[in-house]
This record gives structure tokens, C-alpha cells and sequence, in this order.
């Protein structure tokens, strides 16, 4: 359980800065870094257990069926990761605490940083490489939100814009490829996948997944050509480009790569684009640095040209170039994240990072240059430097592989001509910066930075140092773990000393070097030569490229969403013509083996009946209430066909709805015109004909292919159980109060819902109320007729009790909650014909909302009573007693249930007519409370 | 029969498919209204069509299948909170944008005026 703990205790440690900022800018600082350094601790704990090899994994599960649960582990690869994330993360958190100015929220941007700290932990520590995906992604948000921290500032925001763009981008591919690895391997587990190598070797999709992944690495470790976003990235405050675009996120892409190397690897494809991409990326990175002016503009195309290294590295394919690539990204971790502080300060103390403007800070701050020069001999790969150790072994291995055939030579040579020029950019930092003469008109006078501030560079500074003197004794073991997760084996032999001998590696070092130092004091012919070609900008390039997607997507949208509902539906009618159809065509008889009815001539009048009646719904739809009275007898046969078909609930229930339905559309009549305007063309008509008949077609095939076969249903368990489960014979109404009572809750919830929200829709309705119908004639004086008033005033305590018996005996017979509850409306909504709102209000003092409130309560209390005996929610019970004069009585808590039911549809049904009914009255109803 | 009463849910479908497919909004509510009949009998005839089975136990040995009747009793009840939700709509509708047409404006070129809604609050 601890393993979740090291993830959870960062995602705790997101809001203590916002909680403490108010306690002053140290109580902040430690109070941040009290939650990731006992997760640093959790981690460390675990160091003794992933050197015996043993495996550290801690699964929660979420959706088992699915394959879906939040999985922790900790292997060598993911341990070093996470010492590295949490430990620089520290150092950075003390950096900040004086790089930021008062200016600066200090909570917020300490927020971010633990947020991108937990995603980045996240990312290393997920076993299951779904989740290690949204901890991807959150990294690409969060650092969406450090990049643009200082977002008044307009570069701050565009950098960190193209960063979300790029990165994000590369996640939907990853993504994809993430999916793809999980559907072939059957798993999302990463032992799963990690032991499926040769069966995604040998897919066919392999190539696709290979690309897929490798884009989200690429865009992600900014490998050529994503590699334009990482410059603009240095808008961001320093300890963010120290942190997320040396020492982390940058290395997330990496990361990646390495996780997957023993399943994607080994392959010519995998090799020729690794590798590639990787050398590439190193000389470009390499090339450029040197001609930035912007210390930070250097290094950060000196952490492009140094990812390339890692990615060339892993591209390689021997066992013994993924224990360097490993090596490499320690080594470029501690020396990078210490350099961009340095410059961090050196813009801190001086107000500018132009190397134009600054020289001969050594007088001024000598601590730090000496700290400064130290890191920067480190990256040229000067001996007794851990950058030397890394880079030693990288030549070995460039000399040492064959990939490239008959051209491999030219590996090595390129190496060494990047390596060479990354030496003139590292001379050109260290000597233009704090040698070269005095300072020209600084905003600042420079001079030591706080003593706490340069204490995390002191600590990285130590690190290179120690590294590089006593490697195997530091990081052998820690090394040696994380390289063999990545090979995914036994490792081969190998030694960390400083010391070969002389061989060609030394030999590439001495030429990189000498190389170097000429180019440095020959940069002058270099940058004249630079000057002639203009400079990119991919800022530019990418603001018109994002405008071109903007407008092509905006003119699509515009052509296919043209805010015509008639265009939408017609379009789904016709994806759903065509996803039904289709299957159609398979099916070689329509008819089924089922013995068929005959037919007789009651069933055929009235068949013959509903086919008229629907077609005139049709052709006279623009008269409409000539339309709403043919619909009406469409329903009325519909309740006819359920009585024929043995279905008498359905039967009862249709034909009280269908009354109510009508009374509401004849009521709506009265807001809406009379009649329909002619306006769709005839070719419009045609086509809605034409696709309206093949959809009925298509239909009816359906639902003969369906009723002509014969049927195997899960009904007789239904039909077995009511009885002796539910207690009742009525098996429809047990379903609905017993078996599936769960669901007909959520139905009557919704039912409530829909009238609460057609109340609202009324309550605030701007009146439209005509004073005639639409030929001009004023509406009846007689609005209420002596006949019918008194007539359903009679009939009004019959309706109820029929409706309370039709309740009672709808366990056994047909009937039940619903019917009742519809008829029981149906009552109610004659008094309001016959007698209108306001008589109807002095009488009947009911809050339709507290009924169905009501309702609700009952149904969900009788649902919750079973827990009171221990049993799962709804568990019904049933029991027989014998009443005085009754006799024996079944008393079932079913029928609570169905008095819920009861009162949820009188109170929808009633809140949705009298509602909309008071608006008809001359006098609108008294300005409800909801004005 | 059977070949009947799937002519049946066939027309009725298409006829209301065709008034869904109209402009104004009473006749889609109609429209709407005449395809949930279609539904219904549809899935209610998922269960097979029986004449003189039994609903209830102990009656006849023949039972009609109780389980889609189930699903479309509540259908129909479901079916007419949805049909009285969205003619309110229309009212609703009516009365804030001037007109009865479904896009909330009337098309141009018929004559009428096609403004669009008077901002409401």
C-alpha cells in the first residue's frame, strides 16, 4: 500500500502551497517539500527490494471486467526516474522559493509544480500503460500551466500554447498506440506487455505502433522535427525549464522509449528511425546552440542536441548502448538542471540572459562561475566529469555498431563533430558569460546570489563531481537495475571507471575537444556564415499553420453545421438506414418457422383502420387539429392491438395515456397556430417521402423477421418466480415493483424530472396568448358548460375509486401504480375542464411537487427498508394476513413501492397539465412566486 | 396476422418519421408521438404476438411473455413525460423566439419574417 502512497502524497502536496502561502514565502517553501521528500523517503525505502530484483507492484482494482485498475510498481527504470523527479524536484522547490519575486504567486506556482510532480511520478511509476497515459497527459496540462505562468507576458503564453500543441498532439498518437499494444496483447498490464514482445514483433500493425509511439516520444523528448517547441518553452520561469525541460518531462519521451524497448525494439524499423531521428536531433541541437545569445536559448538547444544523444543511443540496439543511453540521462539530468539554476541566477542578479551584454562576471559572483563552469566542463565531456563517463561510453558504442551497413562509419565521425560543437557552445558559455572584459550597462549590479539559492547547484555541482570520480561506488547498482529493466535481461559486462586506457573513444574525445576549442575562437567566420541564412521562426510558421487548421475546420463546420435541425435528423435517419439496412441484405428469409396467426375481419378493419389514421396524420398534417384527432385514433387502435395481444396492462396503461397526451397537445394547440405553413419544396418532400418509406420498410422487415421466429426468452424464470418471490400473480406488475424495481425507480425519477422541468419551463414563460383562434373567431363564452360540470362532478368519485381499485388488485390483476396513477389524473384533469383553475384551486390544495417529492421518498424509502433486515436494496417482502370481514390479505412491501409509483405519475402528470392549463384562463393565474 | 401487424409498425414509422422531418414544430411532436406507438408495438412484439394468452397465473397454460410488456408499460409512460416535455418546448419556444419553426427562425424566402430571438434576460 505504501506504493500508492509515493503517488498520492505529491497529489496531497498540490494544495499545501496554496493552503500555506499565506504564512509567508519559507513557511511555503517547506511546507511544499515536506510532502514529496516523505515520498522520496517511501522511495528510497524501497531501494533494498528492487536491488534483490524482487518485484514491487500494487494493483487496486477498478472496473475488473475491463481490465481497468490503478496499478503502482516500481522497477529499476521507474526507481531511478522517481529519485530523479522527486529529488531535483526538491532542490527545485528551494531554488524557487528565491528565484520567484513578491510579485509572483508563490502558491500557485507551487501548485503547478507538484501537480506536474505528481503526473511525472505518475507517468514512471504506472503499471498499467492506460493510466501511465493520463499521467502523460497531465504532465502536458501542467506544464501547459508552468510554461505560462507569467502570462501577461505574450511569448509566455504562445510557448506555452505550441508546447500543449506538440505534446498534445504526440499524446493522441501515443494514445492510439497505447490502445493498439493493448487490443493485440490482450492487456493493459505492463508485465503483460513487457512479455509479449515477439507477438507484437511479429504483428502486422508492429509499423504502426512503432510510429504511433515513437511520435508521442518524439514530441514529448523534443526529437527532430518536434524539436522548435522546447526553445519557445524557456519563456517559463527558471526553475520550471531547470526542472520540466532538462531534468523531467523532456526525458518523459525517453522514458518511453526505454519502457518499451523490449517489446518495440530490435527491429530494422525501430533502429533506422531511432537512431536516425536521434543523430539528427544531437547535430541540429548541437549546431544551433552555439548561435543563441539567449543563455537559455543555449541550453535549451543543448537539451535538444543532448536527447538526441539518448534517443541515437537507444536507436542503436545493443544491450550495452541502452546501459549508456540509461548513464546519459542521470549524468544530463544533474549537469543540466544545475546549469539552467546557474543561468538563472546569473538573469536574477544581473536583469538579463543576453551573452552580448554579459562578461566578466567572475569578478562579481566568483562562487558560482567556478559552480557554473564546473557543470558546463561536465556537458563538453571534460574528464573526471560524470558527462565525460556517459559520453566515453557513447562513442564505444558508436564505434560498435553496424546499423547504417557499409556507411556505419559515418555514426562515429558525426558523433564527434557534434560533441565538438557541443564543447564550443559549453566555451562559449563559460567564457563569454564570466571572462571576456567588463559588463556592458547591466540593469543590475551583479554580485552572490543568497546563500540558500545557489545551495541546490552546489549540491548537483558535488553530484557531477562525485559521479564522475567514483562512479560504480555512487550509481553502479541504482544504474545497473534501471539498464536492466530496460534491456529487459541480463546486462552485459561492463565497467564505470575514468580511466580505459588509450583507445578510440579517448582518441574522439581529444579530437571533439581541440575540435571545439577551435571552433569557439573561430566563431566569429562561423556566425558570418550563420547571418546569411534567415532565421526560422517557428513561432510564425506554427501561428500560421495553427490559423490554417483553424480556418479550414471553421469553414467545414460552417458547411456541415448550418443550424438546421431538419438537415441534422435527416443525416441520422440516413446513418441509421444505413447501419440497419445493411444487415438486412445478409438475411435470406424474412419469414421465421413460427406458426402465424390467422387473420379475421375484426383484425383486419382494424389494422386497415390504423393504417388510414396514420396516413391521414400525414396528408393533413398542416391542418393540425384534424392531425391530432386521426393521431388519436391511431393510439386508440394501439391500445386495441395490446388487448387483442394478451397484454391488457399495456392496454389499460395506452389508453389513459393516450387521453392525457391529447388533452396536452389540444392544450398546446391553443399556444401554437392552428395550422402548418406550406414551405418545404417538393423535392424536399420527395426526399423525406422516399427516405421515410424505406425506413418503415425496413422496419416492418425487422419486425416481421423478428415475430415470425421463434422465441427462447428469459421470461419463465419471470413466470416461475412471481408467485412464490414476489407474491403476486400479476407477473408484468411484479417485474416492475419486485424483479426490476431498481429500474422502474430510475423511471419514475425520471418522470419527475421531466415535470419539474417543464414546470420551470412554464413558470418563466412570456405569455402568448391569442384572443382568437386563427380564422378570427373569439374564443366561447361558455367556457365552462353547466353538462359537463355537473356531469364529472359525478363521475369524479367513481373515476377514484376506480382508480384505487385498479390499484389494489394490480399485484394479482391488471392494473398497478401506473394505471392507477394515470387514471387517477385523468379524474383530476376533467374537474379542470369542466370547472377551470381557479374553482379547482379553492377545492384542491395539492402541491404537485410535494406529490411527487412524496412519491420519490416512498418508493426510495420501501427500497431502503430491506437493509434495515439485512437484505440488498428493493428486496421485497410478502406476507398473508386475515383481516376482520376481508378475510385473508395479501400485505406485500411491493405494494408501497407501487404507491411510490402511484404518486410520482399523478403529480408529473397533473404538475404538466394544470400548469399549462392555468395559462389558457382569461385572467393568467396570480404571478406565481417563481417571477 | 403477423405480416399485418408489421405492415403496420412499418407505415406508422415512416409517417412518423416524415412529420418528424417537417419544419414547424407541432407536426414533429405528432410526428415523434406516432413513432414511440411504432416503438412500442415493436418491442412489444419482441415478445411474439399471442392471442388469448395469459397475463396473469393460473389462467392458461399459453403465457403471453410478460417481460417486454414490462419494459413498454414504462415506455409509454416515459414516452409521454418526453412528448409533454418537448411540445412545452415548443411553446417555450414560441413564445421567446416569435415563431414555431425548429431552427428558431423562419427560413428565409418564404415570405415571413425571418428575425431571429429577442434576447430574452
Amino acid at each position: 500500500m505504501s506504493l500508492f502512497w509515493i503517488l498520492l502524497l505529491p497529489l496531497l502536496g498540490t494544495v499545501v502551497p496554496l493552503l500555506t502561502d499565506r504564512f509567508g514565502r519559507t513557511a511555503c517553501a517547506f511546507a511544499t517539500a515536506a510532502l514529496p521528500a516523505l515520498a522520496l523517503v517511501l522511495v528510497l525505502l524501497q531501494v533494498p527490494a528492487v536491488f534483490d530484483g524482487q518485484s514491487v507492484v500494487a494493483t487496486l482494482p477498478w472496473i475488473p471486467l475491463l481490465g481497468l485498475e490503478l496499478s503502482v510498481h516500481l522497477d529499476g527504470l521507474a526507481l531511478l526516474f522517481a529519485i530523479l523527479v522527486l529529488g531535483i524536484g526538491l532542490l527545485i522547490i528551494l531554488y524557487a522559493r528565491y528565484y520567484l519575486s513578491d510579485k509572483d504567486s508563490m502558491g500557485l506556482f507551487y501548485a503547478y509544480l507538484i501537480l506536474f510532480m505528481t503526473a511525472m511520478l505518475g507517468i514512471v511509476v504506472s503499471h498499467n500503460i492506460l493510466q501511465m497515459w493520463v499521467f502523460w497527459e497531465m504532465t502536458s496540462v501542467s506544464s501547459f500551466l508552468l510554461i505560462s505562468f507569467w502570462n501577461h507576458n505574450s511569448d509566455a503564453r504562445k510557448g506555452a500554447r505550441m508546447a500543449m500543441t506538440v505534446t498534445g498532439l504526440g499524446g493522441l498518437a501515443l494514445l492510439a498506440g497505447v490502445i493498439m499494444i493493448g487490443n493485440i496483447v490482450g492487456s493493459y498490464d505492463l508485465t503483460a506487455v513487457l512479455s509479449s514482445g515477439d507477438l507484437l514483433r511479429e504483428h502486422a500493425a508492429y509499423p504502426v505502433i512503432v510510429i504511433l509511439v515513437l511520435l508521442g516520444a518524439f514530441t514529448k523528448s523534443a526529437q527532430f522535427p518536434f524539436h522548435f517547441w522546447l526553445p519557445y518553452a524557456m519563456a517559463a520561469p527558471t526553475p520550471v525549464s531547470a526542472y520540466l525541460h532538462s531534468a523531467t518531462m523532456v526525458k518523459a519521451g525517453i522514458f518511453l522509449m526505454a519502457r518499451f524497448y523490449p517489446v518495440l525494439s530490435g527491429t530494422e524499423l525501430w533502429f533506422v528511425i531511432v537512431s536516425l531521428t536521434g543523430l539528427t536531433t544531437l547535430l541540429i541541437g548541437a549546431y544551433t546552440a552555439l548561435f543563441k545569445h539567449d543563455l537559455k536559448g543555449l541550453l535549451a538547444y543543448s537539451t535538444v542536441s543532448h536527447l538526441g544523444l539518448i534517443t541515437l543511443l537507444l536507436g542503436m540496439g545493443s544491450d550495452m548502448a541502452a546501459v549508456a543511453a540509461v548513464f546519459h540521462i542521470i549524468n544530463h539530468a544533474i549537469f543540466k538542471a544545475s546549469l539552467f539554476m546557474a543561468a538563472g541566477i546569473i538573469d536574477h542578479e544581473t536583469g538579463t540572459r543576453d551573452m552580448r551584454r554579459l562578461s566578466g562576471l567572475w569578478k562579481y559572483m566568483p562562487y558560482t562561475a567556478t559552480l557554473a563552469m564546473v557543470a558546463a566542463a561536465s556537458m563538453a565531456g571534460v574528464p573526471l566529469l560524470n558527462g565525460f563517463l556517459s559520453k566515453e561510453m557513447f562513442f564505444a558504442e558508436t564505434l560498435d555498431q553496424s546499423s547504417l551497413g557499409s556507411l556505419s562509419w559515418m555514426i562515429p565521425v558525426l558523433a564527434t563533430v557534434g560533441t565538438a560543437f557541443s564543447v564550443a557552445y559549453s566555451l562559449r558559455f563559460i567564457h563569454d558569460v564570466f571572462f571576456g572584459g567588463e559588463p556592458e550597462e547591466l540593469p543590475k549590479q551583479p554580485h552572490e546570489p543568497p546563500r540558500y539559492m545557489r545551495l541546490p547547484i552546489d549540491i548537483l555541482v558535488a553530484l557531477c563531481l562525485l559521479v564522475g570520480i567514483w562512479p560504480a561506488l555512487l550509481i553502479g547498482n541504482l544504474l545497473a537495475v534501471a539498464a536492466g529493466a530496460v534491456v529487459g535481461g541480463d546486462l552485459p559486462d561492463y565497467g564505470l571507471y575514468i580511466w580505459h586506457g588509450f583507445n578510440l573513444p579517448l582518441l574522439m574525445s581529444a579530437l571533439a575537444m581541440t575540435g571545439g576549442a577551435y571552433v569557439y575562437f573561430n566563431r566569429e567566420k562561423l556566425f558570418t556564415f550563420q547571418a546569411q541564412f534567415p532565421e526560422a521562426n517557428a513561432n510564425l510558421i506554427f501561428d500560421k499553420s495553427v490559423k490554417w487548421v483553424m480556418k479550414h475546420c471553421a469553414r467545414f463546420i460552417d458547411w456541415f453545421e448550418n443550424g438546421s435541425l431538419q438537415r441534422y435528423a435527416f443525416l441520422l435517419i440516413l446513418l441509421a438506414l444505413v447501419l440497419l439496412g445493411l444487415p438486412l441484405i445478409d438475411l435470406n428469409t424474412t419469414a421465421g418457422l413460427r406458426p402465424q396467426i390467422p387473420v379475421d375481419a375484426v383484425m383486419l378493419s382494424g389494422a386497415a383502420l390504423l393504417a388510414l389514421s396514420s396516413l391521414a396524420t400525414v396528408i393533413w398534417h398542416r391542418k393540425r387539429l384534424i392531425a391530432l384527432l386521426m393521431l388519436s385514433v391511431v393510439g386508440l387502435i394501439v391500445s386495441l392491438a395490446f388487448a387483442l395481444f394478451s397484454a391488457p396492462d399495456l392496454a389499460l396503461t395506452q389508453l389513459s395515456v393516450e387521453v392525457v397526451t391529447i388533452i396536452l397537445l389540444l392544450l398546446a394547440l391553443f399556444f401554437l397556430p392552428q395550422s402548418t405553413p406550406k414551405e418545404s419544396s417538393p423535392s424536399r418532400v420527395a426526399r423525406d417521402l422516399t427516405i421515410a418509406a424505406i425506413f418503415g420498410g425496413i422496419i416492418g422487415t425487422i419486425n416481421y423477421a423478428i415475430i415470425t421466429r421463434p422465441l427462447d426468452s428469459i421470461s419463465d424464470f419471470f413466470l416461475d418466480n412471481a408467485k412464490s418471490g414476489g407474491g403476486g400473480t400479476n407477473v408484468v406488475n411484479v417485474i416492475l415493483v419486485d424483479f426490476r424495481g431498481f429500474d422502474t425507480l430510475g423511471e419514475i425519477t425520471v418522470l419527475g424530472i421531466a415535470a419539474l422541468g417543464i414546470y420551470k419551463l412554464i413558470a418563466r414563460m412570456g405569455l402568448f396568448k391569442p384572443t382568437s383562434d386563427d380564422d378570427g373567431r373569439p374564443w366561447t363564452e361558455d367556457k365552462h358548460p353547466m353538462m359537463l360540470s355537473v356531469i364529472s362532478q359525478g363521475l369524479l368519485p367513481l373515476a377514484l375509486l376506480v382508480s384505487a381499485y385498479i390499484f389494489l388488485r394490480g399485484h394479482n390483476l391488471p392494473g398497478g401504480g401506473f394505471i392507477a396513477g394515470l387514471v387517477t389524473s385523468i379524474a383530476i384533469i376533467q374537474q379542470y375542464i369542466a370547472h377551470g383553475v381557479d374553482w379547482l384551486k379553492d377545492r384542491l390544495k395539492l402541491d404537485y411537487q410535494k406529490v411527487i417529492g412524496s412519491g420519490l421518498l416512498i418508493a426510495t424509502l420501501t427500497g431502503l427498508g430491506s437493509w434495515a433486515f439485512g437484505y440488498p436494496f428493493l428486496t421485497s417482502w410478502y406476507d398473508y394476513w386475515t383481516w376482520p370481514v376481508i378475510g385473508e390479505f395479501e400485505v406485500a412491501s411491493a405494494i408501497a413501492f407501487d404507491l411510490g409509483v402511484y404518486l410520482t405519475v399523478v403529480g408529473a402528470t397533473m404538475l404538466i397539465l394544470a400548469n399549462l392549463g392555468q395559462h389558457t384562463t382569461t385572467e393568467r393565474a396570480r404571478e406565481t412566486e417563481h417571477q | 396476422m403477423e405480416a399485418i401487424f408489421a405492415f403496420c409498425v412499418g407505415l406508422m414509422t415512416a409517417c412518423g418519421l416524415f412529420l418528424t422531418l417537417r419544419g414547424r414544430t407541432f407536426p414533429v411532436v405528432v410526428g415523434i408521438t406516432l413513432l414511440s406507438y411504432a416503438v412500442n408495438l415493436f418491442l412489444f412484439s419482441s415478445g411474439r404476438l399471442l392471442i388469448n394468452g395469459a397475463t396473469i397465473l393460473g389462467q392458461s397454460d399459453q403465457y403471453a411473455d410478460p417481460l417486454p410488456q414490462a419494459l413498454v408499460l414504462t415506455a409509454i409512460v416515459i414516452g409521454f413525460a418526453m412528448t409533454a416535455f418537448v411540445v412545452i418546448l415548443a411553446i417555450r419556444a414560441r413564445s421567446d423566439l416569435g415563431n414555431d419553426h425548429v431552427d428558431g427562425r423562419n427560413p428565409p424566402g418564404a415570405g415571413l419574417p425571418s428575425d431571429r430571438l429577442k434576447e430574452k434576460n
